[in-house]
C-alpha cells in the first residue's frame, strides 16, 4: 500500500512499490491527462509535478513520491503561473493534436517558476526534452514568452 | 427569395447510381460548380470515388435542439489537424448558427451512413467542403420553411440571421431552438431548391479563428478550437483513455521478423508476476499482411504496468521460416543493391524526346543519387484500442483514421453483421498514416472474443510502434542531367526504386504503382525536350505504408536537391534557374504525363498548374529576401512540390557553425491550397510540416539487420526536437480563391521541407547531403 498525494487529495493505492507514477495515476487513480510517449524518459509527455518540480513520470517509481504533493495537468490550472500558461497555449493556438500538451505546459510551468523570464536559448534548453510529433515548438516558445510576459503584468 | 445574386451558382446534373442521402430516388443533384464538372465525367473522382461517396443529409450531421444547441457531427478522423474545427466552421457558417451555441458529436465508423470516414491524402476539405455547405443549407431552408408556417406567410420573406430566422417585412424573429421541433418534421429540401451563401456572408469561413485580440471593426465573436480547453487542462479523450472498470490491459509480443512466427512459449515467469491475469497467443499473418495482427502473445493484467512486467518475463522461441528472406533483410545491403540497380535501366514509365542523343550531346552531364530511409511514422500516443464483446455485438474505442476499415475487419474476424458492431473514434494523439491501419484494433478484438463481457485494452508501447510501424518506403532516386553550353536542360533522366505499399496486399509487384508514381514522379512539371522516367524493382521485407505525403518525400528530396545540383553546374542562381526549368505558367493534364491517378481526382478540376508552382516560389523566395549576401557559413535553400492539390515552396536561411552545429534562422513557407477555410490551421499545419521536415532532413532513420528493427525508442530513433526548431517559420498563403477547386494541407507542406534544408546547407558549406538523415554528415 502506498500512500501518494496528488491534486491535494490523498490517495491510498494497493500498487507495487517500484509501478511507475504514471501508470498509477493513469490505470489506478484514472487521472488520464498524463500521457505514456515513452516510458524511458524520452519524450516529457508523462510530466507531473513533485513538489512544484516537473518530473518524468513514467520513470518514477511511486514508493519515491510518497509524503510528495504531486500535481498533474488537471489540476496545474490553481497554479497561477500554470494558469497562465495554459491562457497562452489557447491564445497562440499551439496544440495541434494535443497529445504532448499536457506535458508540454507541466515543463514549461515547471521552467517559469524557476525563471519568470527565460531566454530563447533557456526555452530551448528546458523544453528540448519534450518531444512534439506535430511540431508545434515555435508556437510553444511564443507562448511560454507570452505567460512570462502576463506574470509580468501581473507582479 | 431575398438572396445576394451572386450566389455561387448551382445547376442541375445528372448523377450516377449510388447517390445517397438526400430525396431518395432523385436524380438530380445540385452541385456547387467545380462539383458539375465531375458529375459529368465517366470515371468517378473525387468524394464519388471513395468507399462510401458523400453524403449531404442535414438529418445526418446537423441536430438543433429546443434550447438552440446546434450539435454538427463530425465524422473524420481528429489528429492535429484540426477538422474538428474547421467542418464544424463550414456547416455553422452556412447554418447561420452562432458558434457559442454549437457543439461538435463524432461519428462512429460507419461510411454507409456519413459517406467516406477515410482520413488520409489530404482529402477533408477537397471531399467535404460542398456536401457538408449543402447540408447546412438544406437545415437552414427547414428552418426558414418552419418560421414560414409559423407567421403564416411566404417562406421567401423568411430569412436565416444569426441563430434567428427573420421575418423581413416586419423584423419578427424566431430563434433556431423555436423552430427545431417543427423543422425537424419537415422533408428534406430537394438540391435543386438550395442556394449557398456568398462568400461576402461568410462569418468564420475564411476568417481568423481563437481568442480574440482587439481585431477592430470585427464584431463577430471568432470561432475558438473546438478541443482547445480540454487538451490544456487534460481533459481531452485520445485512445487509452477510454476505460472500464473490469477492463484488462494487454501488451503484445510480437514477432521481431515480419512473418515470423511463435514456435515456443515458456509462460512460467511471466504468470508469476504479480497483476498478470492471463497470457494468449494471437494468430499472425504472412506477408502480405495488410492489416492484419502480426501474431505473437498477449500478457493480460490488471493494469498496463503488470502487463509490460509480464512481457518482459516470457521467453519466446521465433520461428523464422515463414518470413523467408525478411529474416536477412539488411537495409545497409539493400540500398547498395538498389544504388547498383539504378545504374541500369528499369520499367519506363515516362518518355518524351529522345534522352540517349539528349544526355549523349550535352555539354554537361549532372548525375546523382538520392537515398532516404525506412521512417515510423511514430505518432506521440503510440497505437491502442478498447474492444469489448458482449451480447452478440462488439464495440471498439480506438483513435482511427480509417474507422470503416475497423468496423469491416471487426466484423468479419467476429463473424457479426456489421450492425453489430460499433466503432468509437476518439482523438487522435496524431496519426501520419499510422492509425490508417488497424492492425492494433484486431489485436484487441481477438482478445475481446476471449473475454466476453469484459473490455481489453491494447497497449503499444514505443518500441511496439518503432519496431512494428509500417514503414515508409526506404528509396534510391538516381538522376542525370545533361545541359548545353548555356546550362539550359537538354535531358532529364530519373529511376526511382523503392519497396511498394500494394506489397501489403498482394505478392510483391517490385514496382510503384500509379499511386506511387503520381505523388511527384511521373508529373514532373519540368519543360525539358528529353524526359525519361524509369522505375526499375525493388522487394518489401517489412510491412510498407503511408507515411505523411508518402513517396511525394523521397521523390521531392530528389527532384529538387537535383535541381541545385544542375544550378550549379550551370553556375546559375538556384531560382532563376528552378523557374526556367518550370517554364511559362501552364496547366499540364496529368493523364497527358502519365498519371491516371491525380489523387483521385478530375484531372480537369485539377491539373497540374504551373503557375501555381511559379507562384509560390516568387512569393517564398521575395518573403524570404533570396538573393541578399550572406556571411562565411550562411546559406538559403530553395525547394517546391506540388502534391494532395497543393502547392508548396520552402526557403530555409541556415547557418553552419565552425564546430558544425546547424542554426536555422528562418523558414519561409508559401502554400496554395486555393480556397482557404481555415486559415489558422493551415498556418499551423505549414509549422509542423516544417518542423517534421526538419527531423526527416536531420534525424529519422529506421535500419534493419537481420530482419530486425534497430532502434528501440527515442533515443535512437530520433525526430526533432525545440532545439532543433526555426527561431521564426513565416507562412505565407496565397491564392485564396473560391474560383478553384479546395486542395489538400495535411501533407503538401512536408516534401520539400528536406530538401530546401539541404539546399541550404550545401549553400552554407558547400557540403551536399545526398543520404538521409543529415546525421552528422556535417562534422
Ligand atoms: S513517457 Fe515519460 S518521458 Fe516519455
Ligand atoms: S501536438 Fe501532437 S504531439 Fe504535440
Amino acid at each position: 500500500m502506498v500512500t501518494l498525494t496528488i491534486n491535494r487529495e490523498e490517495h491510498k493505492l494497493d500498487v507495487p512499490n517500484d509501478m511507475p507514477l504514471l501508470w498509477a495515476l493513469r490505470d489506478v487513480v484514472k487521472l488520464t491527462g498524463t500521457k505514456f510517449g515513452c516510458g524511458m524518459s524520452l519524450c516529457g509527455a508523462c510530466t507531473v509535478h513533485v513538489d512544484g518540480q516537473a518530473t518524468r513520470s513514467c520513470v518514477t517509481p511511486v514508493s519515491s513520491v510518497e509524503g510528495k504533493s504531486v500535481t498533474t495537468i488537471e489540476a496545474i490550472e490553481m497554479d497561477p503561473i500554470g494558469r497562465r500558461v495554459q491562457e497562452a497555449w489557447l491564445d497562440l493556438g499551439v496544440a495541434q493534436c494535443g497529445y504532448c500538451q499536457g506535458g508540454q505546459i507541466m515543463n514549461a510551468t515547471g521552467l517559469l517558476k524557476q525563471n519568470a523570464n527565460p531566454s530563447d536559448q533557456q526555452i530551448d534548453d528546458a523544453m528540448s526534452g519534450n518531444l512534439c510529433r506535430c511540431g508545434t515548438y515555435t508556437r510553444i516558445r511564443q507562448a511560454i514568452h507570452r505567460a512570462a510576459e502576463a506574470g509580468e503584468k501581473r507582479a | 427569395m431575398n438572396r445576394s445574386s451572386d450566389s455561387l451558382i448551382l445547376e442541375n446534373v445528372s448523377r450516377r447510381s449510388f447517390l445517397k442521402g438526400l430525396a431518395a430516388g432523385s436524380a438530380l443533384v445540385l452541385a456547387a460548380k467545380w462539383d458539375l464538372a465531375l458529375a459529368q465525367q465517366e470515371k468517378p473522382y473525387g468524394a464519388e470515388a471513395m468507399p462510401g461517396g458523400w453524403v449531404d443529409d442535414p438529418n445526418v450531421f446537423i441536430r438543433i435542439d429546443e434550447d438552440g444547441t446546434v450539435t454538427i457531427v463530425n465524422h473524420r478522423a481528429e489528429m492535429g489537424q484540426g477538422i474538428r474545427t474547421s467542418l464544424v466552421m463550414v456547416a455553422a457558417d452556412e447554418l447561420g448558427a452562432d458558434w457559442q451555441r454549437v457543439r461538435v458529436e463524432q461519428a462512429p465508423g460507419n461510411h454507409d451512413k456519413y459517406g467516406n470516414q477515410n482520413t488520409d491524402g489530404s482529402r477533408s476539405m477537397r471531399h467535404w467542403f460542398d456536401p457538408m455547405r449543402r447540408a447546412a443549407a438544406a437545415a437552414r431552408t427547414m428552418l426558414e420553411q418552419a418560421a414560414a408556417q409559423r407567421w403564416g406567410v411566404p417562406v421567401d420573406e423568411c430569412q436565416a440571421g444569426v441563430h434567428v430566422v427573420v421575418h423581413e417585412p416586419t423584423g419578427r424573429k424566431l430563434a433556431f431552438g423555436e423552430l427545431a421541433r417543427t423543422a425537424r418534421e419537415l422533408p428534406v429540401p430537394e438540391r435543386s431548391t438550395l442556394t449557398l451563401k456568398p462568400r461576402e456572408a461568410w462569418r468564420y469561413l475564411g476568417k481568423e479563428t481563437g481568442p480574440q485580440q482587439n481585431v477592430t471593426g470585427d464584431k463577430v465573436q471568432r470561432p475558438l478550437a473546438i478541443d482547445g480547453q480540454e487538451i490544456v487542462t487534460g481533459q481531452a479523450v485520445y485512445g487509452a483513455d477510454v476505460g472500464f472498470d473490469d477492463m484488462l490491459y494487454a501488451v503484445v509480443a510480437r514477432p521481431p521478423i515480419y512473418g515470423a512466427e511463435v514456435a515456443s512459449v515458456d509462460q512460467t515467469e511471466a504468470r508469476k508476476v504479480p497483476g498478470v491475469v492471463d497470457i494468449r497467443q494471437i494468430d499472425g499473418t504472412r506477408q502480405p499482411g495488410g492489416f492484419e495482427p502480426l501474431g505473437g502473445v498477449a500478457v493480460l493484467a490488471e493494469n498496463t504496468w503488470a502487463a509490460i512486467q509480464g512481457r518482459n518475463a516470457l521467453k519466446i522461441e521465433w520461428d523464422n521460416g515463414p518470413a523467408g528472406d525478411n529474416a536477412s533483410y539488411d537495409t545497409r545491403v539493400f540500398t547498395e543493391e538498389l544504388m547498383q540497380r539504378a545504374e541500369s535501366a528499369g520499367q519506363v514509365i515516362r518518355s518524351e524526346g529522345d534522352i540517349e542523343s539528349a544526355l549523349g550531346n550535352a555539354e554537361t552531364r549532372v548525375q546523382a543519387s538520392y537515398y532516404m530511409p525506412h521512417m515510423a511514422q511514430a505518432p506521440m500516443e503510440p497505437p491502442v484500442a478498447i474492444a469489448r464483446m458482449s451480447d452478440g455485438h462488439a464495440e471498439v474505442w480506438a483513435p482511427l483514421q480509417n474507422p470503416q476499415a475497423a468496423h469491416d475487419g471487426v466484423a468479419q474476424r467476429l463473424g457479426l453483421e456489421p450492425n453489430a458492431v460499433t466503432v468509437n473514434v476518439t482523438l487522435l494523439g496524431g496519426g501520419f498514416g499510422r492509425k490508417s491501419k488497424p492492425d492494433f484494433v484486431f489485436e484487441a478484438a481477438e482478445l475481446a472474443k476471449a473475454y466476453k463481457g469484459r473490455a481489453v485494452r491494447v497497449q503499444w508501447t514505443r518500441e511496439d510502434d518503432l519496431h512494428h510501424a509500417y514503414f515508409h518506403a526506404l528509396s534510391v532516386d538516381r538522376l542525370e542531367a545533361g545541359l548545353d553550353a548555356g546550362g539550359k536542360a537538354l535531358g532529364w533522366r530519373h529511376r526511382t526504386l523503392s519497396p511498394s505499399i500494394s506489397s501489403l496486399f498482394a505478392e510483391d509487384p517490385m514496382h510503384k504503382g500509379n499511386f506511387e508514381l503520381g505523388m511527384g514522379f511521373n508529373t514532373l512539371p519540368f519543360n525539358i525536350p528529353a524526359i525519361q522516367l524509369e522505375n526499375p524493382p525493388a522487394s518489401a521485407h517489412v510491412r510498407i505504408g503511408w507515411f505523411r505525403a508518402v513517396y511525394n518525400l523521397s521523390h521531392a528530396f530528389a527532384i529538387q536537391s537535383f535541381v541545385a545540383e544542375m544550378a550549379e553546374a550551370a553556375g546559375r542562381d538556384h531560382r532563376d534557374y528552378l523557374l526556367e526549368l518550370l517554364g511559362p505558367a501552364r496547366e499540364i493534364n496529368p493523364q497527358a504525363v502519365g498519371d491516371d491517378w491525380n489523387y483521385g481526382e478530375s484531372p480537369d478540376l485539377y491539373p497540374i498548374d504551373v503557375g501555381r508552382l511559379r507562384g509560390v516560389v516568387e512569393k517564398a523566395t521575395a518573403e524570404a529576401g533570396w538573393g541578399k549576401q550572406r556571411p562565411a557559413g550562411r546559406g538559403m535553400g530553395l525547394a517546391v512540390h506540388h502534391s494532395f492539390a497543393s502547392y508548396a515552396a520552402v526557403v530555409f536561411d541556415v547557418e553552419v557553425q565552425d564546430d558544425s552545429s546547424l542554426i536555422i534562422h528562418s523558414t519561409d513557407i508559401a502554400f496554395d491550397c486555393g480556397p482557404q477555410v481555415n486559415p489558422e490551421r493551415i498556418r499551423s499545419q505549414m509549422e509542423g510540416a516544417c518542423v517534421m521536415g526538419i527531423g526527416i532532413a536531420l534525424q529519422s532513420e529506421i535500419t534493419l539487420e537481420e530482419g530486425r528493427v534497430q532502434q528501440d525508442n527515442f533515443h535512437q530513433y530520433e525526430f526533432a526536437r525545440m532545439r532543433h526548431a526555426p527561431r521564426a517559420i513565416r507562412v505565407h498563403l496565397i491564392n485564396d480563391n473560391p474560383d478553384i477547386a479546395p486542395g489538400g494541407v495535411g501533407e503538401p507542406g512536408l516534401p520539400p521541407v528536406a530538401p530546401a534544408l539541404c539546399n541550404a546547407i550545401h549553400a552554407a558549406t558547400g557540403k551536399r547531403i545526398r543520404r538521409l538523415p543529415v546525421g552528422n554528415q556535417l562534422s
